[in-house]
């Protein structure tokens, strides 16, 4: 166990709807809010919460890849655009491809940890609807190795976790790990309905699991993955608060309001490297019990966590990377109804990126954001049990194949 | 001669029409996709896009690009493969890029029909005269030294007509698309008395890459497709006469076509249907048609004379609907034309009327609900069923529409057009995307 060298503090969290297919409202041929405008909703929602601009010291935002999806950079920039409040103080913007999130969070935690700040604004975005899905998989693929990108799929990202979960298969059984997929994506979408910002809010299909189950067909798509274990194309940008005891203070917020960090790890691999074993998420793993162990506590002890369920078969892996599960064992404990939002773990109780939306770099940031929510009672319909003797809830925010890791542990 | 060599050299006479651009675009695409096997590196394809309009072959150009894309991104993961190779073709906006140059640079558009000189296989897609087939088809054939195949568009004109009237000796055969050629599955396949053996195999093999539904017609005019089309329409203009004894005539069209297509769940209405080929081309083909068919009579007086009365139909280059029979907006119908009045009456002013006389009528499942419905026959089979004894005019129209468009395809059978009655159902499911085929036992 570690001591931080000063109290951190989550408060003020935002989510914008996650727009994209699957949304009632969403058409591919219409025009639709830009970048600036989800930067905008989602600042100003947060900074709604903290009393305006002026209380800010310093802000972080994470982005992916809007120099390709919207054709800007020098991102930082935007942040007077969602307050004049903000013009002349100092931000930054991140990037470590769907882990961006995260380092927007990690980011805030050390301007207050190194005192340079009392309140940062952090955010996260990405809006990705402005291409079709097939030039999606362009723009996302180099969050993996360029140099194994001209011998990927077509769509490489979904390309390479299908391999993953083909070794899965192989190692583990392909008709219990497909079943376990299927209860995934149940859980996923179950949740996401009771929560209005979630891309999948106005899904109707009746039978999830059934629906899950049909075949993969490689020649439309993947080998082992259908469309429903992936994370749809999504925008959306959430927002929170970091901050001090001093900054909470400052903006007039209770301690009470505010969930606490007491414990991360932030965790790279070699990206010109393949994983080590396929069929685990080895960073993912590392991630987490530094995280647990720099908080002093077990995985027991966590009440529920926001895990990079990009793909089913990386929620399945993440949940053995957690130590909820024995390696191999994933499926069986998902498909018991652990995860489920009355299981003995819920896992992605707003749906997670398959059900919630995955805007790449915003995903971490939502991920804190539903934390601060859950753990302070303020997830609404979607809300669950957080049991006094669990007062704990973990975040795993992955960019790329396993290659960054942020996992941080925050107490109620 | 192999079938990549055939594919060498090839010309679309009438490349910038409705069929021919189809032609043209998935033939190029059939020809780019040969010219990038490992085996043909080197080797040129070259395929002439044959019009007589500099403009029209500028928008056939724009429209092969178009399409062209968006068959790229669909394969694009193969693409990936086929240029493995290519290591500076990372991204695959590259190589979708790349797959477009590579299919638009086999096209050479052209206005000069000598083009056409140089090839080995000819695809035909100009107007439906066969004097002017046979007269292009004979310049070629002459001042061709490669004994080229013909393979003709035509959809209702006998291709032994056109095999000899242009002396092709058996290098002809018909190859007929349904519109849109890109998007429709169905070829109807005829030979002429001569078609030589290879050329039949050429077109099957052709097909097959194609991914299209082959049905093979005997060389009788129409074929299959024209030859239940044409009847069906002769039979609801006859309707129409004998209602207007107690409707107008806008009524009775009305009617007929509400008949054809809501209660017989079909996509579109007989007349609407006239409206989408064209007024004038459906008039046309039965101009083809006629001295062919002895003991009947393949020829509409309504159709002639709404003609003289310039109601034409057909469509707009952006495939939206003329006016012609019936008026639309946005794709619906709001008026129907009346020859006798010489107006568009508004549906609004005779709707009701119409549907008073046909009567209360069971129910009919949606055609958009069940065409791609697994269980489609046991809905269609219920709904016939209730159909067959339903009081009333409309359940009698409908009851006597079903069971003629039956008779017009036992009679293709009969008269030795279509093979089986299962062709002639294919041709009606696949080719004018009805839910059921004509022959069925529904009204039995």
């Amino acid at each position: 166990m570690k001591k931080l060298r000063r109290k951190v503090y989550f408060v003020a969290g935002y989510n914008t709807i996650s727009m994209g297919s699957g949304r009632k409202e969403f058409h591919p041929k219409k025009e639709r809010p830009g970048l600036e405008d989800y930067i905008r909703e989602a600042g100003q929602g947060t900074l709604k919460m903290i009393g305006g601009a002026q209380n800010v010291d310093e802000c972080v935002i994470g982005n992916f890849m809007a120099s390709r999806f919207n054709r800007q950079a020098n991102l930082a920039a935007f942040f007077p655009y969602i307050d004049e409040g903000l013009r002349y103080k100092p931000a930054i913007r991140v990037e470590g491809a769907c882990g961006t999130g995260g380092l927007a969070l990690m980011s805030g935690i050390k301007s207050i940890l190194a005192e340079t700040a009392e309140v940062v604004l952090a955010i996260g975005f990405e809006v990705q609807n402005t291409v079709k899905a097939i030039y999606c998989a362009d723009f996302l693929a180099p969050a993996g190795w360029a140099h194994d990108r001209k011998d990927g799929h077509a769509y490489f990202f979904p390309g390479q976790f299908s391999e993953r979960a083909g070794a899965y298969f192989e190692k583990f059984g392909r008709e219990i790990t497909r079943k376990g997929f299927a209860r995934w994506y149940r859980n996923a979408i179950e949740n996401a309905r009771l929560c209005e910002t979630a891309q999948e809010y106005h899904n109707t299909i009746k039978d999830l699991e059934a629906a899950a189950m049909a075949e993969p067909n490689p020649k439309v798509f993947l080998e082992n993955l259908t469309a429903l274990d992936c994370s749809k194309v999504s925008d959306g940008a959430s927002a929170i608060a970091i901050m001090s005891e001093e900054g909470l203070k400052r903006c007039g917020i209770p301690v009470s309001d505010a969930v606490e960090v007491v414990g991360y790890g932030q965790v790279e691999e070699d990206i010109t490297k393949p994983p080590p074993d396929k069929t685990a998420l080895t960073t993912m793993k590392k991630a987490v019990s530094n995280a647990l162990e720099f908080a002093g506590i077990t995985i027991d002890q966590v009440s529920t966590a926001e895990i990079h369920d990009c793909f089913t078969i990386a929620g399945i892996m993440a949940v053995e990377a957690l130590g909820l599960a024995e390696h191999g064992k994933g499926p069986e404990y998902v498909i018991a109804g652990n995860t489920a939002r009355d299981g003995k773990f819920p896992i992605n109780t707003t749906g997670g990126l398959i059900g919630w939306g995955h805007p790449t770099g915003g995903t971490g940031v939502h991920m804190a954001v539903t934390l601060w929510e859950q753990l302070k009672g303020k997830a609404g319909a979607a809300q669950v049990n957080i049991p006094n003797d669990r007062p704990f809830g973990l975040m795993a925010n992955m960019g790329g194949d396993d290659k960054t890791l942020v996992a941080i542990v925050f107490k109620r | 001669m192999t079938y990549e060599e055939r594919l060498q050299h090839v010309s679309v006479l009438g490349a910038a029409g409705k069929m021919g651009s189809g032609i043209l675009l998935l033939t190029a695409v059939e020809m780019a996709d040969l010219s990038l096997k490992p085996g043909n590196k080197g080797k040129t394809f070259v395929l002439n896009a044959i019009d007589i309009s500099d403009e029209a072959l500028a928008g056939v150009m724009r429209y092969l690009r178009d399409q062209i894309l968006k068959i790229a991104e669909k394969k694009v993961a193969g693409l990936r493969t086929v240029y493995a190779e290519r290591r500076d073709l990372v991204d695959n906006d590259e190589i979708i890029s790349q797959y477009i140059f590579d299919v638009m640079n086999v096209v050479r558009p052209t206005t000069r029909m000598e083009s056409a000189y140089d090839s080995k296989m000819i695809f035909e897609a100009i107007k439906e005269d066969s004097a002017l087939k046979i007269k292009i088809f004979s310049q070629i054939n002459r001042n061709n030294s490669n004994q080229p195949w013909f393979f003709t568009n035509t959809s209702s004109i006998p291709i032994t007509v056109l095999d000899e009237g242009a002396g092709l000796n058996g290098r002809i055969i018909g190859f007929h698309f349904y519109n849109p050629p890109a998007v429709q599955k169905l070829v109807e396949v005829i030979r002429s008395k001569n078609t030589l053996d290879e050329v039949h195999e050429f077109a099957m093999a052709y097909a097959k890459n194609l991914r299209k539904i082959v049905v093979p017609a005997h060389d009788i005019a129409g074929f299959i497709g024209n030859g239940h089309f044409m009847r069906d329409i002769l039979y609801a203009v006859t309707e129409v006469h004998k209602l207007i004894k107690d409707m107008s005539v806008a009524e009775a069209i009305y009617a007929m076509n509400k008949i054809s297509q809501e209660y017989l769940v079909r996509p579109m209405g007989i007349f609407q249907l006239i409206d989408y080929v064209g007024v004038d081309v459906c008039s046309f083909i039965m101009f083809v048609m006629n001295p062919f068919t002895k003991d009947e009579e393949i020829h509409s007086p309504l159709l002639d004379k709404l003609m003289g009365l310039g109601i034409k139909g057909g469509q707009f280059s952006d495939g939206s609907q003329k006016d012609g029979i019936m008026k639309y907006e946005k794709g619906k119908i709001v008026a129907v034309y009346d020859p006798v009045e010489e107006a568009y009456i508004p549906i609004s002013r005779i709707q009701a009327r119409v549907e008073e006389k046909l009567g209360k009528m069971p129910a009919p499942p949606a055609w958009k609900a069940i065409v791609g419905n697994k269980a489609k026959d046991e809905v269609l089979k219920t709904y016939f069923a209730e159909v067959k004894t339903a009081p009333g005019l409309g359940a009698g129209l409908t009851r006597e529409y079903a069971k003629k468009s039956k008779d017009i395809g036992k009679h293709l059978v009969a008269c030795g057009v279509a093979f089986s009655d299962a062709d002639v159902n294919t041709v009606l499911l696949t080719g004018f995307f009805h839910a059921y085929g004509p022959i069925n036992e529904y009204l039995d």
